[in-house]
């Protein structure tokens, strides 16, 4: 199965080939089927693929397929690396991937461009796939540009809004701006390594001294690159409005697969972080400062999906937060609890937005309990989740991210928990604003409220499974449990682990969740008080808030701040370099030389008097002193 | 009696001195036009002056070149100033500066 | 022979081409340049993987002066060849439905270019590289001059002279080394020799004579300003010849002669070359992003990528030189891809202001995603032509100098911002008035935009047969380089 590993990737694509091509002659119908079942089969294989590698001794193997590109010592093949943490990437992408296609048939079923819909789709896992298979960086790189290419077109998958389109656009540049630092990262790492496949990459790395200076500057470059992709401050601005594409592409990309690319990669490489502590030191802090900035924005936002989108930033924050502190194991975890439980509240708030016929806004909203309980339901199991209830996924992941947290840095335990706590506050603000209360939209909306198709819900609650269980594979030590992930992400991160050593008492390991625990439970009934008790709706217009919640609803104004230092300058110095720099500076030297050559020439043709006299006197007299100075 | 190269020279030098100062000081067409042919007939003189002196015939040779290069000059360069004559109704080079810078 | 062959059938054929009439000219014009073609893969066919110098025809030409005709190909050399005979068809292709006055001249002056820039690409002989770089510029000339745009006298005029100043600088630096050299020929080997023999006080010199030339042609900030104006006011061919090609013909000096023949003076200089380089780059790219009119931005892209390709060579190591190869291939052909788009837009629309356009997507799709894979081919995605090149090209920069690498990197960014800023605003979006109507593609529009679009995907995802041709020798010169200057 493995040696079929080439099959992965290349169903999706045969997909998007078939659907781009006939689109037009497909019926809505076979479009969705054939786009679909290129997922599963992709699945399919992927579940063969991690079973037999489970079953074999050697955990690491390199699929060559060809020779890609070479350039005297520089040689990059086209070749697949099958180990644990790609083959789990692997099925969390094509797993939920597929879930998210059947779903994708129903919520677009009415719209113009499924055809299209389907095969941007299916380019997306194509190239989702190749980042994490890829066996060196630059077919890593490949599908990390890739997957931003599929992300641009489906943020502006409805084209003619110019807003949707604006957005699409910033998201592309600002994944752009990260990959010019991923790629000088790959070009160091070719420099200083002379290869850039990760097996010589790392073999090599582990001769180097912890703290080596270029092992610091790759892991800061790198980081660069998953700073774009994976939405971290400063270039996370891109992540929220994104939003404006169709649904089920928040959910796959902007939320379970793509954005996680960051970790991915920052798991991929752990050995050169591992090494590096100053990178680390600034990954987690990036990480942590995310987390907060995004969970206070999300506090008070109105929009269904801009408030998971901020949690979406919070959460990766998070993640990163679980890699700065060594913890790679629960950075992965936590990525999978998150492309479960995040996948899940997506679709449900697709699915609410769907009941609601495009109504995003949570104010109004209220009491849809009773017309999508199926929804509700998942949705609040999406919640919990995120919240990390005990014995639900998130409460695993969280905590495993915390305790390292702790016991590396306690003021970076501490704004985790803060975060943590915000979280579960703004999840149960928009569970409790949209399903419990009373109905506030218009009688029009009320009279059309339905629950999802079969299509739609079918997914949502398989999913809603995933996120209760989904943290049984990783229940910590102390609990009695046995971490099936640790073990079996055991031979990718072994290299760093044994230079990273956690040891922390069970007791404090016991109060730590406790913490946790207790604050979320504060949260909860914060948010319930507020919500359901004093039926407090968020206000309508801007003028109300006070002046702190106003800027934290208008974002901190990033988006002018940016707007005003990068933008506008640049079309500034644009027109500045145009308009008189290239045309008057530039082209006025180029010019001026024209100018003093007629100049010197209008002194010159003086000379030229059109007296034949004088021309012949003048060659006389110039022919005597030429013998003479030849002569004498 | 033999005749030394010396007037030979002397009387070419002569004739060319005549021939350069006629090309600079006379202002009809003409004129220039002969002094530029006894510039011409000079240095013939004294290419078969020292054809004969020197026993080698490659200097008679040339003066046949120049003569008949010199033909033709004649016959095109009229041929110019017949039109330019036409035109101005003047053979007076001073009145020729249409090329002026 | 088949080198002889690639030279003259052009120039044949243009000669004969003077005795049609009327509207088969394009035809045979067409016919000629695909039977060019096909020569030229024949060549390829022949060719032996290495750096020897093959197909060689050698020949005195002017003995007294030590000038011979002395032609032949090595991987360098054929890959532009192919370059050259692979868009000579593409560019006579797309002007199928242009009605130009005179087209018997048109395309006679087309393939007459052909020959001349072939000549150039084989030259082995100082001598005869000058007179062909001389020689490729008639029939451009004549093309912008007579079928131009707006202001064509003035802007054609500065073109001329400005390029011809380049030239007359490398006449000069040729005729230095001739004078310095022992055996007192043009021949490319005495040059070499007589440029490594002197110092680097001379090198200086020489480096400053040649690189102004192809500085100028490429060009390379500051020298560009004749750029964007002649670009914008060509024939939409006549700017596919320059951009597609002829800009290539500075490339390839550099490549060819200025490396090798001042090695040292390179190595002295390159710093404040790659400097210019580099910020030609990032200023171009950010005038680019005010531009409004869609061709002249293209023109300024276009000098940003070829400041790249520059920097890569000057760095003189294998990654930028063989990224600058697989470059100026890709460059060629989605620089060709881009100007025809302008064209398309231009005969439908009448304008080429990106501003006044908007939401062509909803009225051709098809087109929608034929120019998507053009732009991203510009905009070097990876899997597509622009990326392998633009990879080893910053690749090789960074060897040089990681700063510079990093400034010139911002090429990804900005490139990004004005390609798709123009998509946006010509392609999505609603229609106006402007864009209401917008005839379907005819067929000879597909057939150029699908080879160009089957063009960049090939070569982005299979780009070796590409880097194989061109590998040996690069290898070879880098090291000689390498070996001159003692690295």
């Amino acid at each position: 199965m493995i040696k079929l590993v080439g099959l992965v990737p290349l169903l999706p694509l045969v997909g998007f080939l078939i659907i781009g091509f006939f689109g037009k002659k497909l019926s809505k119908g076979l479009a969705g089927v054939i786009g679909s079942a290129a997922v599963f089969a992709a699945f399919a294989v992927a579940v063969g693929i991690f079973f037999e590698l489970n079953g074999q001794a050697d955990k690491s193997v390199t699929v060559p397929l060809f020779s890609w590109i070479t350039a005297g010592k520089l040689s990059v093949p086209f070749s697949f690396l099958i180990d644990p943490l790609s083959s789990l990437f692997l099925l969390i992408i094509t797993g939920i991937g597929f879930l998210i296609h059947v779903y994708s048939t129903a919520y677009m079923h009415d719209d113009e461009g499924f055809s299209r819909f389907f095969a941007y789709l299916n380019l997306f896992i194509f190239f989702m796939l190749l980042l994490v298979l890829g066996s060196n960086y630059l077919i890593m790189f490949v599908g990390w540009e890739g997957v931003g290419l599929c992300s641009y077109l489906l943020i502006g998958f409805w084209f003619k809004n110019t807003a949707y389109n604006n957005a699409a656009k910033k998201a592309f540049i600002m994944n752009r701006i990260g990959d010019l630092g991923f790629l000088l990262g790959i070009i160091l790492i070719f420099v200083t390594f002379g290869s850039i496949s990760y097996h010589e990459v790392f073999e090599q790395a582990k001769s180097y001294a912890t703290g080596t200076p270029v092992l610091t500057a790759i892991a800061l470059l790198l980081f660069v690159g998953a700073m774009g992709k994976s939405a971290q401050l400063p270039l996370y601005t891109w992540l929220p409005d994104a939003m404006a594409g169709p649904t089920p592409v928040s959910a796959l990309i902007h939320a379970a697969t793509m954005v996680t690319a960051g970790i991915y990669m920052i798991a991929r490489s752990n050995i050169l972080y591992t090494l590096s502590p100053d990178a680390m030191s600034v990954v987690a802090i990036i990480g942590v400062c995310t987390a907060l900035f995004a969970a206070t924005i999300g506090l008070a936002q109105n929009d269904i999906k801009k408030v998971l989108a901020y949690s979406t930033v919070s959460q990766l924050g998070y993640m990163f937060l679980a890699l700065g502190v060594g913890a790679y194991t629960g950075a992965v975890f936590h990525v999978m609890t998150h492309a479960f439980f995040k996948a899940l509240l997506f679709l449900g708030a697709g699915s609410v937005i769907h009941a609601m016929s495009g109504e995003q806004d949570i104010r109004k909203m209220g009491g849809l309990k009773k017309y999508i309980p199926i929804t509700q339901m998942t949705f609040l199991i999406g919640t919990l989740a995120i919240s990390g209830f005990p014995g639900f996924s998130g409460f695993f992941s969280k905590d495993e991210i915390l305790a390292h947290a702790y016991e590396h840095n306690k003021v970076l335990w501490f704004v985790g928990i803060l975060t943590a706590g915000m979280t579960t506050f703004y999840m149960f603000r928009l569970y409790f604003l949209t399903f419990k209360g009373t109905f506030r939209g218009t009688h029009e909306q009320e009279h059309h409220l339905h629950e999802s198709p079969k299509a739609m819900t079918i997914p949502l609650i398989i999913l809603a499974v995933l996120s209760l269980l989904g943290g049984l594979i990783g229940i910590p030590e102390v609990l009695g449990g046995r971490h099936f992930l640790e073990e079996f992400l055991k031979p990718v991160f072994e290299d760093s682990s044994f230079r990273l050593v956690h040891h922390l008492s069970h007791n404090t390991e016991y109060i730590l969740m406790a913490v946790a625990v207790a604050v979320m439970a504060g949260s909860i009934w914060y948010a319930y008080k507020t919500y359901v008790t004093d039926k407090t709706v968020p206000a309508e217009s801007e003028e109300e808030l006070n002046p702190l919640h106003k800027l934290v609803y208008r974002k901190y104004m990033v988006d002018e701040l940016y707007e005003s230092i990068i933008t506008k300058p640049l079309n500034f110095i644009g027109e500045g370099l145009h308009k008189v720099v290239d045309n008057q500076i530039v082209d006025g030297v180029v010019n001026g030389c024209g100018y003093v050559v007629n100049g010197v020439s209008g002194v010159i043709r003086k000379a030229q008097t059109g007296n034949i006299g004088f021309y012949v006197f003048v060659m006389v007299i110039s022919i005597v002193l030429i013998l003479f100075t030849q002569l004498f | 009696m033999q005749i030394s190269i010396n007037w030979y020279l002397l009387l070419s030098a002569v004739l060319f001195t005549i021939g350069v100062l006629g090309v600079l000081f006379r202002r009809n067409a003409i004129i220039i036009f002969m002094s530029i042919e006894l510039m011409l007939n000079a240095v013939n003189l004294l290419l078969v002056a020292f054809s004969s002196y020197l026993s080698d015939s490659k200097g008679q040779v040339f003066v046949f070149f120049i003569m008949a290069v010199a033909a033709a000059e004649v016959a095109v360069g009229l041929a110019i100033l017949m039109s330019v004559y036409r035109n101005s109704k003047s053979t007076d080079i001073n009145s020729l500066n249409k090329l002026k810078g | 022979m088949i080198t002889l062959l690639l030279i003259f059938f052009p120039l044949v054929a243009a000669l004969l081409l003077l005795m049609v009439k009327g509207e088969q000219v394009k035809k045979i014009a067409l016919g000629a340049a695909v039977v060019e073609f096909i020569i030229s893969i024949a060549a390829v066919a022949q060719f032996r993987h290495n750096a020897d110098t093959q197909f060689v025809f050698n020949m005195p030409w002017i003995k007294s002066l030590g000038i011979s005709f002395h032609v032949g190909m090595d991987g360098i050399s054929l890959l532009l060849v192919l370059l050259t005979t692979f868009l000579v068809p593409v560019i006579i292709l797309t002007s199928f439905r242009k009605a130009y006055k005179n087209p018997t001249a048109f395309y006679s002056l087309i393939l007459a270019m052909q020959f001349a820039l072939i000549g150039v690409f084989v030259s082995l002989d100082g001598f005869l590289f000058y007179v062909f770089w001389e020689l490729a510029l008639i029939p451009i000339y004549f093309i912008c001059l007579l079928w131009g745009g707006e202001d064509r006298a003035r802007i054609t005029f500065k073109f001329f002279v400005y390029t011809l100043a380049g030239s007359l600088l490398m006449l000069a630096g040729l005729i230095y080394l001739y004078q310095n050299s022992a055996a007192h020929t043009f021949d490319i080997a005495n040059l070499y020799a007589a440029g490594q023999n002197m110092d680097v006080l001379h090198q200086g010199y020489v480096f400053w004579a040649m690189f102004m030339a192809f500085a100028i042609k490429m060009p390379v900030f500051p020298f560009h300003t004749w750029q964007p104006d002649t670009y914008t006011t060509a024939p939409t061919q006549g700017t596919m010849m320059l951009s597609g090609i002829m800009l290539k013909m500075g490339v390839y000096g550099v490549i060819r002669w200025l490396l090798p023949l001042a090695p040292l003076g390179v190595e002295h200089w390159a710093h404040l070359a790659i400097t210019l380089a580099v910020i030609g780059i990032v200023y171009t790219s950010c005038i680019a992003i005010v531009q409004k009119d869609f061709k002249r931005l293209i023109a300024y892209s276009s000098i940003a990528h070829v400041g790249l390709i520059a920097a890569g060579i000057l760095a003189g190591n294998v990654q930028g030189v063989q990224g600058a190869m697989i470059q100026m291939i890709s460059h060629g052909v989605n620089v060709v891809g881009l100007f025809f788009i302008v064209d398309m837009l231009q005969s439908r629309l009448g304008t080429r202001d990106i501003s006044s356009m908007g939401g062509i997507r909803n009225l051709n799709p098809q087109f929608a995603v034929l120019f998507l894979i053009v732009l991203l081919g510009s905009v070097a995605l990876p899997l597509t032509n622009g990326f392998i090149g633009e990879f080893l090209l910053i690749n090789g920069v960074y060897q040089y100098n990681a700063w510079l690498a990093a400034f010139a990197g911002l090429t990804v960014i900005l490139g990004a911002v004005y390609m798709l800023r123009s998509y946006q605003s010509i392609m999505l979006g609603e229609t106006n008035a402007v864009t209401a109507v917008f005839p379907p593609l005819e067929g000879y529009e597909k057939a150029v935009l699908v080879i160009i679009c089957a063009a960049i995907i090939v070569f982005g995802v299979y780009p070796k047969p590409l880097l194989d041709i061109a590998e040996p020798s690069v290898i070879k010169l880098v090291d000689s380089f390498r070996a001159a200057t003692g690295k």
